[in-house]
């Protein structure tokens, strides 16, 4: 039982991760930009919320963890959200191929953040010495609610972004199914010229859902530094892997942010696995972790065989808009 | 009610608009009254769908004013022409394909947070009601058909409120019974005090619908005649500008040999659903053979069949008789190059013409390099034979081109036409198969082509023609063989057959298959 406690608590935590970049994408895939750097909004939104953090922790003797929080999550959505500016200016306005930026972006947000990373180890003192611990504490701070056993375990030991992100699934679904703007949105991500046509800004959109999606994508860089490494700084990679997998799972939730909910947690418990299997080598762990783009993998093919168009991504989706073009 | 008729609700004065250093409108004068149907005639390249986009901001004039109720608008953006209600049916039509009809009737407009559905689907059914529509407002785009897509289009601009409605050429796509109750829809929204402008070039159902025409000629203003005093060859010479004869030849065919033997041919597609059930016919040599249906129908098929693009099922036979040698050879189970490397001069003019036909994206050679890249022995491709032809082609069928290299996308409809024509004739076809040869195509080129096809004729190729326009049909060719539901339905006799006999046809399969009277 302690067993299956832990490994659903990693896969809530590894979810959550994935579900902010998955969340982020949707809403700007929406609106017919593919974005491929995930990632690199990742890897931004992650960086700028620990830089945040740490520089006010370190001109404050006693930090408050409320204003490090907001300062964190401010310079997060600020960051990922220039990110996104950027991209937008390149596809939309001066409409650079989307696949071939997205990829760039990638390359120059893990650059940035690497960069910084490293300057600020060495301004704490050496790698792996930045800390930021007040801050990192509140964003894991959990509710009296975490004590009630099992349940307790199971649904209230999250801090308070894991939380975030489920009201933010269901508020997106409601958004994009329900409201005229997130009908427009659709629209424009369909078909720009009908979407035109009828009057929507296309641009507009397109640079708005851009953007606030590139600020969502940021939050799951930020609660990956603050909750899955506790306020630390690694060159390692995993962001970028997870950037990946949030991309995978923008496709195995067929473009349905509910879908993506459940789905982050699935390939959370996929991923983990390996560490709850007896008797793994270090190389077959390796293969466990496949498991969630096996997994994408399977979806692509079952949803091609049942060629239903709402399960498609939009019709539109990385192309870019000329009205006069005939 | 002459009074109410009277009244103008649209004035456009002095309207010009270049494209770059192409005139596309110059000093056009356009009006509009209440409660009539203007017919806005020309041929491909006068000048309509531009001077209409203005109306509905799609474009922007370079001079001129627009006058809507007696006041003068700046029309900059499709949202400014709702707003004084005109609304525009584009001849491609511009919905989302994933929504449904509801959907894309509420897109773009103000209102609530929360989209209302049954509230929009009341309006839709008030307004379905008053006009005479059959739209189901939950059903997707997707899975309609052409003829429901542009109701739903109708719908939707209605909906917006408008009072002016413009229709780009409404009825190239739907069948007559189709096009009949369109007509009927717009007598409605006449009788209902509103103003039609239909953009078209078929001068049948200018005849039939409008109350005025106006004509445009190379983007300039010919004139307007009310459609009661006027007749299709009179405005058939204020659209080119000269006499033209409105008659098609029709030669004898002569000493007509079979060419071509479809036998039991079946097509089953990948869901299992039988696009064509035991076709049979024979095409002959010196005549030109007609194919009508409703679209769909298995044309498309059918004519792949015989170019060797389609799989079909075991057992069906396509045969080629050799005129030379008198040999039988069977198509089934070939592909183009095979079935030109047997020899036979088979030429497929298809009805997607930059998709299947040329290459948009490539120059006038290079596309006609598309069929001859295979010849010769060395490494390198012969450009200059290419070349030559391009320009023959060119010259020989008057395809407007600033040079041979220009990337054939950026041509016109009817150029574009030729071009593909023009390579397929160079090689001297035996066999020459056209789906929709002259859609889009104005009066002018549409007789070019036909003389084309009648001088394939007198050279002994068998020609395969599927048309949509029951008129030309009849008038040009020797047989006509009509497909309902992917059978044949029976082969009339060209020259005797009547408009009435083919549509029934077309319409009401005829119990225990196929009489080939």
């Amino acid at each position: 039982m302690s067993n299956f406690i832990s490994l659903w608590q990693a896969a809530i935590t590894f979810g959550t991760v994935i579900l902010f970049g998955a969340l982020g994408e949707i809403l700007t895939e929406k609106s017919g930009n593919l974005n491929l750097c995930t990632p690199g909004i990742m890897y931004l939104g992650g960086i700028a919320a620990l830089a945040g953090a740490f520089f006010y922790e370190n001109g404050n003797p006693s930090p408050n963890p409320v204003v490090g929080v907001l300062v964190a999550l401010l310079c997060c959505v600020i960051a990922s959200a220039l990110g996104g500016l950027l991209f937008s200016f390149l596809t939309i306005t001066l409409r650079a191929n989307q696949n071939v930026t997205g990829l760039t972006l990638t390359i120059l947000g893990s650059g940035v953040a690497n960069f910084f990373g490293g300057s600020m180890n060495k301004l704490a003192g050496g790698v792996g010495q930045i800390s930021v611990a007040t801050t990192s504490a509140a964003f894991r701070a959990t509710t009296g609610l975490s004590g009630l056993g099992t349940v307790g375990k199971l649904l209230f030991s999250y801090g308070f972004l894991t939380y975030a992100a489920i009201v933010l699934a269901v508020v997106l679904s409601l958004f994009l199914n329900r409201t005229r703007k997130g009908l427009n949105l659709r629209a424009v991500g369909e078909s720009p010229a009908t979407a035109d046509a009828t009057g929507i800004n296309v641009t507009l959109y397109k640079y708005l859902a851009t953007c606030v999606g590139a600020a969502v994508t940021g939050l799951g860089g930020a609660f990956y530094v603050m909750n899955y490494i506790k306020g630390t700084w690694a060159n390692d990679g995993t962001i970028e892997g997870l950037g990946w997998l949030a991309l995978a799972l923008v496709i195995f939730a067929s473009w349905k942010t509910l879908n993506a909910l459940w789905g982050s947690y699935l390939f959370g418990i996929l991923y983990w696995l390996y560490f709850y299997i007896g008797g793994l080598t270090r190389y077959s762990q390796e293969l466990f972790k496949m498991l969630p783009y096996v997994v994408t993998i399977l979806v692509l093919v079952i949803t091609s065989m049942r060629k239903k168009k709402e399960n498609l991504g939009p019709a539109a989706l990385g192309l870019s808009y000329f009205r006069e073009e005939r | 009610m002459i009074g109410l008729a009277q009244t103008p609700v649209v004035q456009m004065k002095g309207i010009t608009k270049r494209f770059g250093h192409v005139v596309a409108n110059s000093q056009v004068d356009l009006t509009v009254y209440q409660g009539e149907i203007l017919s806005l005639l020309g041929e491909n390249g006068s000048g309509k769908t531009t001077l209409m986009n203005m109306l509905s901001g799609i474009y922007f004039p370079d001079e001129g004013q627009i006058f809507v109720g007696g006041r003068e608008v700046t029309i900059a953006s499709p949202k400014d022409a709702f707003d004084l209600h005109i609304g525009m049916i584009h001849q491609h039509f511009k919905l989302v394909d994933v929504f449904t009809a509801v959907e894309n009737i509420a897109l773009g407009l103000e209102g609530k947070l929360v989209l209302d559905k049954r509230e929009v689907a009341a309006r839709v059914k008030e307004i379905c009601d008053k006009y005479g529509f059959d739209v189901d407002p939950n059903q997707k785009v997707y899975s309609m058909s052409v003829s429901q897509k542009q109701t739903l289009e109708i719908v939707k601009v209605l909906y917006r409120g408008a009072d002016i409605l413009i229709l780009d050429e409404p009825t190239a796509v739907l069948t007559p019974q189709e096009t009949d109750k369109l007509f009927a829809v717009l007598r409605n929204m006449k009788a209902d005090g509103k103003s039609v402008i239909i953009i078209t070039h078929k001068l049948h159902e200018v005849m039939s619908v409008s109350d005025r025409v106006a004509v445009l000629r190379k983007g300039e203003y010919i004139g307007d005649v009310p459609t009661a005093e006027t007749s299709p060859q009179e405005l058939t010479n204020m659209m080119v500008g000269r006499q033209v004869s409105l008659n098609i030849d029709r030669p004898a065919p002569k000493d007509p040999k079979p060419r071509l033997e479809v036998r039991g041919l079946n097509i089953t597609d990948s869901a299992g659903v039988r696009i064509l059930k035991d076709v049979s016919f024979t095409a002959n040599s010196g005549e030109i053979l007609g194919i009508a249906g409703i679209s769909g129908c298995g044309q498309k098929e059918l004519l792949e069949a015989i170019a060797g693009l389609q799989s079909v099922d075991k057992g069906s036979s396509i045969l080629y008789l050799d005129p030379a040698t008198g040999a039988q050879e069977q198509i089934i189970g070939q592909n183009p190059k095979k079935i030109r490397d047997m020899g036979i001069a088979l030429s497929f003019v298809p009805e997607d013409r930059l998709g299947m036909g040329l290459v948009g994206d490539m120059n006038i050679p290079a596309n006609m390099m598309l069929k001859t890249y295979g010849e010769g022995h060395g490494l390198l491709v012969n450009r200059k034979a290419p070349r030559d032809l391009a320009e023959e082609v060119v010259e020989q069928l008057e395809v407007v081109t600033p040079d041979v290299f220009t990337p054939v996308r950026k041509l016109s409809g009817g150029n574009v036409q030729k071009i593909l024509v023009g390579r397929e004739l160079a090689s001297h076809p035996s066999v020459l198969m056209t789906a929709y040869a002259v859609r889009g195509l104005d009066i002018n080129t549409s007789y070019a082509i036909y003389d084309l096809l009648n001088q394939q004729k007198a050279q002994g190729c068998a020609v395969i023609y599927v048309g949509e326009d029951l008129d030309v049909l009849l008038e040009l060719c020797d047989r006509i063989l009509v497909l309902c539901s992917g059978e044949v339905n029976g082969i009339l006799d060209g020259p005797s057959a009547t408009k009435e006999q083919v549509g029934l046809l077309m319409t009401n399969l005829q119990k225990g298959g196929a009489d080939h009277g």
